[in-house]
């Protein structure tokens, strides 16, 4: 996100002017922010009660929304014009004569009063999670199907699988139509067609196992032992391979396809 | 009492091709590993443009032992297409033979392979034509090996009790597309290595 800076920045009448200054510093942080880092908090706060089953305090809530709006802008916006008038960046301290103090003491006001905003913020989440309102299972009235099972989600997530006929499943008169007919003795799920998504087949889910993070473990060591010796590609790939062919064949007393 | 509009009992528990989601994977990785070619074949032509002649004072790759791993890699195709077509008719026995058959093939490649190292008339650390000659052969020649290992772990497995399961036609059939891949891209990577010098 903060990448788009560059775009404005790759101008180079802009660059010239603007190159290593505070105003790209503000810049990106305006992007990144206001474009990644405000979704983010909002994400948390609308799925909060799926995954913990309660809701975050929406008073505090409210006291956050304003607290980071100011802080924020109080922070970055003085910024941009610090940068105009000559600030560099990647310095931590500049000449007083250069008549920017006062713009960078706003700056740190903002930055204090966004720190605190984001600290309410995970002090609200800890504190609802113990002692949150209890959210029942859609408790936004939201069409997406993760709200039609109950929060937090059992391992399983559905009982039976629903069928989805529209883009919005959950906003309809009728109950929820789901399909019935996957074992529950083994790990089946349904495979649909490419295009029409009609139910086509029952797959068998692997069984958990221990093989793809030794996989992984292996492979870190094959590509670490190759820092120093190029050899160690073709050896560290002798543990990786028995990891994958234990990950692949089929397990002991495990129900598969008996067709 | 949930709304049942579909029950899935009956539904087939393995199918082959588009409807079989590891088919999607190995796709997945022919486009992956096809990409990594492809940039091998461009640096390749990269560095040509760079040169005076080509190849830069080295002789051309001897032609004898890519060719010999080309025609043995096209009549591979054989067992190949027929162990496909056994996975298909999910003949066990059929697949067994098959799957050996592949095997001696890909090994006999490999041999072939080995030769073809020895005769390409370059160092890998000579010059840059040397080290992207060697770079396009050596990963081809990996993909060979990961093939032949995938193809021999399948031999085993389907002369065990799990062979019968129908899943493992299907994991059969996908080794078989797998190697189609590795026989279509040598037949690129041959001309690329041995007839563009000869231009």
């Amino acid at each position: 996100m903060g990448g788009l800076t560059g775009v404005m920045v790759a101008s180079v009448p802009l660059d010239l002017q603007l190159h290593d200054s505070y105003f790209v510093v503000a810049h990106f942080h305006y992007v990144l922010i206001g474009g990644a880092v405000f979704p983010l908090l909002g994400a948390v706060t609308y799925w909060f009660p799926k995954f913990t089953g309660r809701m975050m305090a929406e008073p505090l809530g409210k006291w956050n929304v304003v607290l980071s709006f100011i802080g924020f802008h109080l922070t970055f916006f003085p910024m941009h014009l610090a940068g105009l008038l000559g600030m560099p960046r990647r310095v931590y301290t500049y000449p007083q004569e250069m008549g920017l103090d006062g713009l960078n003491l706003v700056s740190s006001i903002g930055a204090f009063i966004f720190a605190a905003s984001l600290l309410l913020f995970v002090g609200n989440a800890l504190l609802s999670m113990r002692g949150g309102r209890v959210a029942p299972g859609n408790v936004w009235e939201a069409p997406t199907l993760e709200w039609a099972t109950v929060s937090p989600p059992p391992q399983y997530n559905f009982a039976h699988i629903p069928v989805v006929d529209s883009r919005t499943p959950l906003w309809r008169e009728d109950e929820l139509p789901v399909i019935s007919g996957l074992s529950a003795e083994k790990r089946e799920v349904v495979l649909t067609t490419v295009i029409d998504a009609m139910p086509d087949l029952r797959d068998i889910s692997p069984v958990p196992t221990i093989s793809p993070l030794i996989a992984a473990a292996v492979l870190t060591v094959g590509f670490i032992g190759s820092i120093f010796t190029p050899w160690a590609v073709v050896w560290g790939a002798i543990p990786v391979a028995i990891a994958l062919t234990l990950w692949f064949w089929p397990k002991p007393g495990v129900k598969e396809d008996e067709s | 009492m949930p709304r049942f509009v579909q029950d899935v009992r009956a539904l087939p528990d393995h199918a082959f091709d588009s409807r079989s989601l590891t088919w999607w994977g190995v796709l997945g990785y022919i486009a992956v590993e096809g990409a990594g070619f492809a940039l091998a074949i461009a640096a390749y032509f990269f560095l040509r443009g760079q040169e005076m002649q080509w190849p830069p004072s080295a002789l051309s790759p001897s032609l004898l032992w890519g060719t010999v791993t080309l025609v043995l890699m096209l009549l591979s195709e054989i067992p190949n297409i027929w162990l496909d077509r056994a996975a298909r008719a999910e003949d066990l026995r059929r697949v067994r033979l098959g799957l050996i058959a592949v095997s001696i093939a890909a090994a006999l490649i490999l041999v072939s392979r080995a030769f073809e190292f020895a005769h390409l008339n370059i160092a890998w650390d000579r010059n840059a034509y040397g080290s992207i000659v060697w770079a396009i052969l050596l990963i081809h020649t990996v993909h060979l090996i990961t093939d032949l290992y995938e193809t021999l772990v399948l031999t085993a497995l389907m002369h065990t009790r799990h062979g019968e399961k129908g899943r493992r036609f299907v994991d059969t059939s996908e080794d078989a597309l797998y190697w189609h891949f590795i026989v279509g891209s040598w037949v690129l990577l041959y001309i690329v290595i041995y007839w563009v010098p000869r231009l």
